[in-house]
C-alpha cells in the first residue's frame, strides 16, 4: 500500500503534531487564561498578535521565522550561542515554527472555555480555601475540559495540515522535515499520481474523522449548578 | 479604635462609577447579623469586602481580634477562616455532592470529620451525597452549598441572600434549616437579605443600609422599633419580640407566649412549653384605644404607654411607638385617629393586637 517513505512522512507528521500540541498545551494555557481574565488595555494587541497566524499567509510567517532563526536573526544567534546550532531545516526548527503557526488554534478555544466558566466558581474555590493555582487546577481545568479537547484536536489537526511554513522553514529532507503534505507535493511533482492518491486519501479520511469527532461528539454542556 | 475580641470591626471605602460604599461598623462577634437593604444598597458589596472577594483600597477589618485588612496587610480570601454562601448555590458541576462538601474541608488543616457529618446532618442532605449537582432541586442545591460552607469549620459565616434565587416553596423548605443554624451554631453569621420576613425570623442584630451607607446598626427588636429610621419596610413595619411558650389551652387550641412586659395568646402550633419563640407584630395589626375593650373579637389587649409619635410614609398615617413593660411595639394609625385619641408621649393606652405571627 503505502511506501516506506510515505509511512516515514506520516510518522514524522504525527510526531510533529503531537509534540506541537503538547508544547502548545503548556504555552497556550497560561496565555488563554490571561487573555480570558485580564482587563488591561494591552490585552487587545496581545490577542491580535496571537490571532495573527489565522490571517497571515503561511509563507509570510515562515519568511520572518526563517530570518529570525537564521544566522543573523536574534533566535539564530541565541541558538548558536547556546550550542544548539541553527534551527532552519531541522525537525526542531519545524516544531518552533509550528508552535507559532498553530498558536491561535490552541489559545482561542481555551480562552472561550475559560471565559465561559466565569468568575464565580473561582470565587467559590477561594472561599473554600483554594489558593489561585490550586483553584486553577481543581476547578478551572476540569470545567474547561471540553475546551481543552477541542483546542488539542484543532491544534493537532491544523499542524498536520500545514504546508507553507514547513516548506519555508523545514525544506524537504526525508525523515527530518518531509511531512505528509510535502510528500504529496513531491509525488505530484514527480508525476506519481497513484502515490499521491493514496497518501491524499489517508489525509482526507484523517481530516474527516477529526472533524467528525469534534462535531458529532459534543461534550454534554452541563450547566453550572 | 482598639479591636476587642468579640466584635467584627469593618471600615471600608470603595468608589465605583455610580456607587460608593462608605461604612464604619462594629458588629457583634456572635449571633446572626442581618445586612438589610434594597438591591443596590451595598450590602452584598460589604459582604464581599469582608470575604476579601472585593478589595476596598481604604479599609480596615478586624474579626474577633484578628486583622484581615488594614493599611499594611491584606489577607487573601483563601486564607480567611470564612464560610461563604452565594445567592446561587454555585456548586462545582464536575463534582458530586460529597466531592463539593469535601473540596473545602480537605484544604483546611484543622477541620475535623465531625464538622462534615454535623453539616450533613444539620442540612438534611445525607441521602444526596452521591448525586451530581444537576440532579438536585434548587432547594437541595442551596442546602448543599450551605453545608459546604460549614464543612470548612469557618469562624465566620457569610451568607449572601441564600434564599433570593428560590421560589416561595423552596424558601419555606430551607428556612427551618437556617433557623436550626441560628440555634445551633456558635459562630457569628452575617446574613444579607432584603426580605423583612427572613430578617424577622433569623436575625439577632440588624444593619440597615442604603446607597452604600449604614442607616442603623443595632439589636433587632430595638432597631425595628425605632421610628426615626427610614428603614423602608413599608407595609412590613413592625417589631420582633423574643418570647417563651408559657401555657397551653387545649380547649381553645391556643398557647400563651410570655415576653418581658406581657404575654399574648396565639394559635397552638405544637411548640413545647418553655420553648423559645419569636413573635412578629406588624404595625398595621396594632390598634389603640383608651379602654380595655372587653367587647371586641381581638384576643390580645396589652396596656401600653406611648413613647413617641412619628410620620409614616403616607401623609395620612402616623407611627406610634409604645412600651409594653420593657418591650417596644409599633402601631400604625391614621393621623385623624391619633388626633381623636389625643395621643401624646407618656399617655397610657391599650394596644389591641389583631394578628401575631409566631416564628422560629
Amino acid at each position: 500500500m503505502l511506501s516506506d517513505s510515505d509511512l516515514q512522512a506520516i510518522w514524522l507528521t504525527v510526531r510533529l503534531a503531537g509534540i506541537v500540541t503538547v508544547i502548545l498545551l503548556l504555552i497556550g494555557t497560561p496565555i488563554a487564561w490571561w487573555l480570558a481574565r485580564c482587563k488591561a488595555w494591552w490585552k487587545g494587541p496581545i490577542a491580535a498578535v496571537v490571532a495573527m497566524p489565522l490571517v497571515l499567509p503561511p509563507s509570510v510567517l515562515g519568511f520572518y521565522l526563517l530570518l529570525a532563526m537564521g544566522p543573523h536573526g536574534p533566535v539564530g544567534q541565541l541558538t548558536e550561542a547556546l550550542g544548539i546550532g541553527r534551527l532552519p531545516f531541522t525537525f526542531w526548527g519545524l516544531v518552533v515554527a509550528s508552535v507559532f503557526y498553530s498558536l491561535p488554534f490552541m489559545v482561542q478555544p481555551l480562552q472561550t472555555a475559560f471565559e465561559g466558566i466565569g468568575e464565580r466558581p473561582l470565587e467559590v474555590a477561594a472561599t473554600l480555601r483554594a489558593a489561585p493555582l490550586d483553584a486553577f487546577f481543581s476547578v478551572a481545568v476540569p470545567l474547561a475540559r471540553p475546551g481543552f479537547l477541542t483546542a488539542s484536536i484543532l491544534t493537532f489537526a491544523h499542524t498536520v495540515g500545514e504546508f507553507g511554513v514547513v516548506l519555508m522553514i523545514g525544506g524537504n529532507l526525508p525523515g527530518v522535515t518531509r511531512v505528509a503534505s510535502v510528500q504529496i507535493y513531491d509525488h505530484v511533482e514527480a508525476m506519481e499520481y497513484a502515490d499521491a492518491h493514496r497518501l491524499s486519501a489517508v489525509m482526507l479520511i484523517f481530516s474527516f474523522l477529526v472533524l467528525l469527532t469534534l462535531y458529532a461528539w459534543r461534550p454534554g454542556t452541563k450547566k453550572g449548578a | 479604635m482598639k479591636a476587642t475580641t468579640n466584635t467584627i470591626d469593618a471600615c471600608f471605602r470603595l468608589d465605583w462609577p455610580g456607587f460608593t460604599l462608605d461604612v464604619d461598623l462594629a458588629l457583634p462577634g456572635r449571633g446572626v447579623t442581618a445586612l438589610f437593604g434594597h438591591s443596590g444598597s451595598g450590602k452584598t458589596t460589604l459582604l464581599r469586602c469582608i470575604a476579601g472577594l472585593e478589595r476596598a483600597r481604604a479599609g480596615r477589618l478586624t474579626v474577633n481580634g484578628e486583622i484581615w485588612q488594614d493599611d499594611r496587610q491584606w489577607v487573601p480570601t483563601h486564607k480567611r477562616p470564612i464560610g461563604y454562601v452565594f445567592q446561587e448555590a454555585s456548586l462545582f458541576p464536575h463534582l458530586s455532592v460529597l466531592g463539593n462538601l469535601r473540596y473545602g474541608m480537605k484544604r483546611v488543616s484543622d477541620a475535623q470529620r465531625v464538622s462534615l457529618d454535623h453539616a450533613i446532618e444539620l442540612l438534611g442532605i445525607g441521602h444526596l451525597l452521591e448525586r451530581k449537582p444537576d440532579r438536585l432541586s434548587g432547594g437541595e442545591r442551596q442546602r448543599v452549598a450551605i453545608a459546604r460552607a460549614l464543612a470548612v469549620s469557618p469562624r465566620l459565616l457569610l451568607m449572601d441572600e441564600p434564599l433570593a434565587a428560590l421560589d416561595l416553596k423552596r424558601k419555606q423548605e430551607i428556612l427551618p434549616y437556617l433557623e436550626r443554624l441560628h440555634d445551633e451554631l456558635d459562630i457569628p453569621v452575617l446574613y444579607v437579605s432584603h426580605s423583612p420576613d427572613e430578617v424577622a425570623r433569623l436575625a439577632d442584630h440588624i444593619v440597615a443600609m442604603e446607597d452604600g451607607k449604614v442607616l442603623a446598626n443595632g439589636p433587632l427588636s430595638d432597631t425595628l422599633a425605632r421610628l426615626d429610621l427610614p428603614i423602608h419596610l413599608g407595609e412590613d413595619a413592625g417589631v420582633v419580640i423574643e418570647a417563651k411558650v408559657a401555657e397551653r389551652d387545649r380547649h381553645w387550641h391556643l398557647i400563651r407566649v410570655e415576653f418581658a412586659g406581657g404575654s399574648l395568646w396565639v394559635r397552638d402550633n405544637d411548640m413545647p412549653l418553655g420553648h423559645r419563640a419569636r413573635v412578629r407584630i406588624l404595625a398595621r395589626d396594632v390598634s389603640l384605644s383608651h379602654g380595655k375593650g372587653e367587647d371586641t373579637s381581638i384576643l390580645n389587649g396589652l396596656p401600653a404607654s406611648v413613647s413617641a409619635i412619628a410620620d409614616d410614609t403616607h401623609p395620612a398615617q402616623a407611627l406610634v411607638r409604645l412600651d409594653v413593660g420593657d418591650t417596644p411595639l409599633i402601631a400604625r394609625l391614621t393621623k385623624r385617629s391619633a388626633a381623636q385619641l389625643a395621643i401624646q408621649p407618656g399617655m397610657e393606652l391599650w394596644a389591641h393586637i389583631k394578628a401575631v405571627a409566631l416564628i422560629g
